[in-house]
C-alpha cells in the first residue's frame, strides 16, 4: 500500500485532500490521477457514469480499497453509509448503532442517535424486521453515532423507493444541517445532488473533469429556476441532453 | 331532541358496526389457534401409529417368535431399572461419551477456527483432514485397539475421531460463508481484530457451526455404539452383547430404545441452542 493516510486536526484547512488517486483493475484503469478535497462542513457531491469510478473513489478515500494508491488525507473520525444497510442481522438495532464504538452508556448514545433519525422505538428490533428506508436510516444513526468529520455516502438512497428515498434526503439535510460534518455523497441521482451539495463533482475518465457550485440557499425547491439552469449543465456533463425530454421525466435515460 | 338520540345511537352502534369487519379475519385466526394447540398430537400421531402396529403385530404373531412387545420392553426396561443394571451401564456409556466428545468437538472447533480465520493454518490442516475425512473412522476400531489397548482409551479415542471432521468443516464453511460486505462494514465501524470474530465471524457461522455440532453429536452415538461391541465389560453395547448371549431380545430392544433416546435428547439440546442463539434468524417453517 502506497497510499499514506493522515489525520487532520478538525480546524485544518481542508477535511478531505486527494491527490494522485490512481486505481486499475485488472489492467483496466477506473482512477487516473484524481485530486479531490472537500473543506471541514462542506457537502460535495459526486456525480458520474456507472462505471465511471465514483464509488471506487469514495472507498479509496475511506481507506477500504487497499489496492489504491496516491496522497490520501482524511480525517480519522469518519463513517460510511453504503447502498445496502449492512446491519449485522445477529444484532439488535442499538448494538448495530454502536458497533465498534467504545465508552460507557452505548445504550443511550445509540438511543439518542435513533432519536435523530425517528426510530428510537425500534431500538430492540431485530434488522430484518425493519423496512428498506428504516434499515437505512439505522445506518445513518451508525454513521452519527461516530459524531464523523467525514460522512461517506456510496449511493446511500439508490436501493429505496421514490417516496421514502425523498424523506431520507430531507433527512440526511437536516442531520448535516445540525452537524456540520463534510460529506462526500456519490450519487447518480442529478437531483439528489443539487438539493443536497454545496459543490457537484463530475468524474470522467479517472478524474474529476467538472465542478459545479451549487449557489442556492437552503430550503431548495427543485424548480428554482437556478437549480434548474444546474441540473442542465450537470447533465450535459454526464453526457445527457436534458433539453429533448419536455419536462423532468427522467432525463438520464435518453442516449 | 330525537335528531340527539340517533346521533347516540350512532355513536353507541359505532364500535358494534366496526367488530364484524374485524370478526371475519379473527374466524380463520381463532382456527388457527386451534390447529396450534393441535400440532403436538398431530406430532404424536405417527409414532402412537407404529407402536400400537407394533403391539398388535407381536401379540398375533406376525412379527415372528424373536419379536418382543412393546409392552414387553417396557417391562425389561422396569426391571433393568429397579436392579440398578441400566444407570450402571448408562452411566458409563455416557461418561465415555462425555469424554470423547469433549475431545473431537474441541479439536474439530479449534482447527475448523484456526482454518477458518487464517490462511496459513488452512493450507496446512485442511490438505490431511479432507484426506482422512475420507476414511470411514469406524475402520479404525482394530489398529486402535492395537495402538491404545482394549481399555477406555481405545473406546474414547474411537469417539473422539468420528466429530472432528464434521465440525471443522462446517465451522470452515460457515466462516467462509460469512458476507463480505459486512466484514467490511464492521471494519469501517473501527471494529477491531477480536471484535471482528466475535461480532461479525462467529454469529455469522453459527448456523453452519451448529450443523455441524449436530452432525458431531450424531457420529459421537455411532461411535459409542461400534466401541462397546467388542472388548467391554459395561456400558449399554456390553448389556446389549450380553442379552444376545441369553436371547433376551425384550432387553436388546431397551438398548435400541436408550440409542434411540440419547440421540433425541442431543437433538433436542442443539435444537434449544438454535432457539435461542438463531432468533435473529427466520426461515421457511414449511406450509
Amino acid at each position: 500500500m502506497t497510499a499514506t493516510t493522515t489525520a487532520v486536526p478538525g480546524t485544518g484547512t481542508a477535511a478531505v485532500r486527494v491527490r494522485g488517486a490512481r486505481r486499475a483493475f485488472d489492467g483496466r484503469v477506473v482512477l487516473a490521477g484524481a485530486d479531490l478535497d472537500i473543506a471541514p462542513g462542506e457537502f460535495v457531491a459526486l456525480l458520474g457514469a456507472s462505471g465511471s469510478g465514483k464509488s471506487t473513489l469514495l472507498r479509496a478515500v475511506a481507506g477500504l480499497d487497499r489496492g489504491a494508491t496516491g496522497r490520501f488525507r482524511v480525517p480519522d473520525r469518519r463513517a460510511i453509509v453504503f447502498q445496502e444497510h449492512r446491519l449485522m442481522p445477529w444484532s439488535r438495532v442499538w448494538r448495530n448503532v454502536t458497533l465498534g464504538v467504545r465508552g460507557p452508556d452505548l445504550r443511550g448514545r445509540a438511543l439518542h442517535a435513533l432519536t435523530e433519525v425517528g426510530l428510537a422505538a425500534r431500538a430492540d428490533a431485530w434488522p430484518r424486521t425493519l423496512s428498506g428506508g428504516e434499515s437505512q436510516r439505522v445506518a445513518l444513526a451508525r454513521a452519527l453515532v461516530r459524531t464523523p468529520d467525514l460522512l461517506l455516502l456510496d449511493e446511500p438512497f439508490g436501493a429505496l423507493d421514490a417516496l421514502t428515498r425523498i424523506k431520507a434526503q430531507a433527512l440526511v439535510a437536516q442531520l448535516w444541517t445540525e452537524h456540520r460534518p463534510a460529506v462526500l455523497l456519490v450519487t447518480h441521482d442529478v437531483e439528489e445532488a443539487l438539493l443536497l451539495a454545496d459543490r457537484a463533482l463530475v468524474l470522467r475518465d479517472g478524474r474529476i473533469a467538472e465542478e459545479f457550485v451549487v449557489d442556492v440557499p437552503r430550503p431548495r425547491a427543485l424548480d428554482n429556476p437556478r437549480l434548474l439552469a444546474l441540473r442542465r449543465a450537470l447533465l450535459r456533463a454526464l453526457g445527457v441532453n436534458a433539453d429533448l425530454p419536455t419536462d423532468k421525466s427522467v432525463p438520464e435515460e435518453k442516449p | 331532541m330525537s335528531s340527539s338520540v340517533l346521533d347516540r345511537a350512532g355513536i353507541a352502534a359505532g364500535p358494534v358496526h366496526t367488530d364484524p369487519p374485524d370478526d371475519v379475519p379473527a374466524a380463520p385466526a381463532r382456527w388457527r389457534r386451534v390447529a396450534r394447540r393441535l400440532t403436538p398430537a398431530r406430532k404424536a400421531t405417527g409414532l402412537l401409529t407404529v407402536l400400537v402396529l407394533w403391539q398388535v403385530g407381536a401379540g398375533a404373531g406376525w412379527l415372528g417368535t424373536t419379536t418382543p412387545a412393546p409392552t414387553d420392553v417396557l417391562s425389561a426396561a422396569r426391571e433393568l431399572i429397579a436392579s440398578g443394571e441400566l444407570a450402571h451401564h448408562l452411566g458409563v456409556s455416557l461418561t465415555r461419551v462425555a469424554k470423547g466428545l469433549a475431545i473431537g468437538l474441541s479439536v474439530g472447533l479449534l482447527l475448523g477456527l484456526a482454518a477458518g480465520l487464517l490462511r496459513l493454518a488452512e493450507d496446512l490442516v485442511d490438505g490431511p483432514l479432507q484426506s482422512l475425512r475420507m476414511l470411514p473412522h469406524l475402520a479404525l476400531v482394530p489398529i486402535f485397539i492395537i495402538w491404545f489397548g482394549i481399555g477406555e482409551t481405545s473406546k474414547i479415542a474411537l469417539i473422539a475421531i468420528g466429530p472432528i471432521f464434521p465440525l471443522y468443516l462446517n465451522v470452515l464453511h460457515g466462516i467462509r460463508g460469512v458476507d463480505e460486505r459486512l466484514v467490511e462494514s464492521a471494519r469501517s465501524c473501527g471494529v477491531g481484530r477480536l471484535g471482528l470474530i466475535l461480532r461479525v465471524i462467529l454469529p455469522g457461522a453459527l448456523p453452519q457451526i451448529l450443523v455441524g455440532l449436530r452432525q458431531a453429536l450424531g457420529l459421537g452415538w455411532l461411535s459409542l455404539v461400534v466401541a462397546e461391541q467388542t472388548a467391554t465389560t459395561a456400558g449399554v453395547g456390553f448389556l446389549m452383547n450380553d442379552a444376545r448371549e441369553f436371547l433376551r431380545t425384550d432387553v436388546i430392544f431397551v438398548v435400541l430404545v436408550i440409542y434411540a433416546l440419547l440421540g433425541l435428547a442431543t437433538d433436542l439440546f442443539v435444537r434449544l441452542i438454535e432457539r435461542r442463539a438463531l432468533a435473529w434468524r427466520r426461515g421457511f417453517a414449511g406450509e
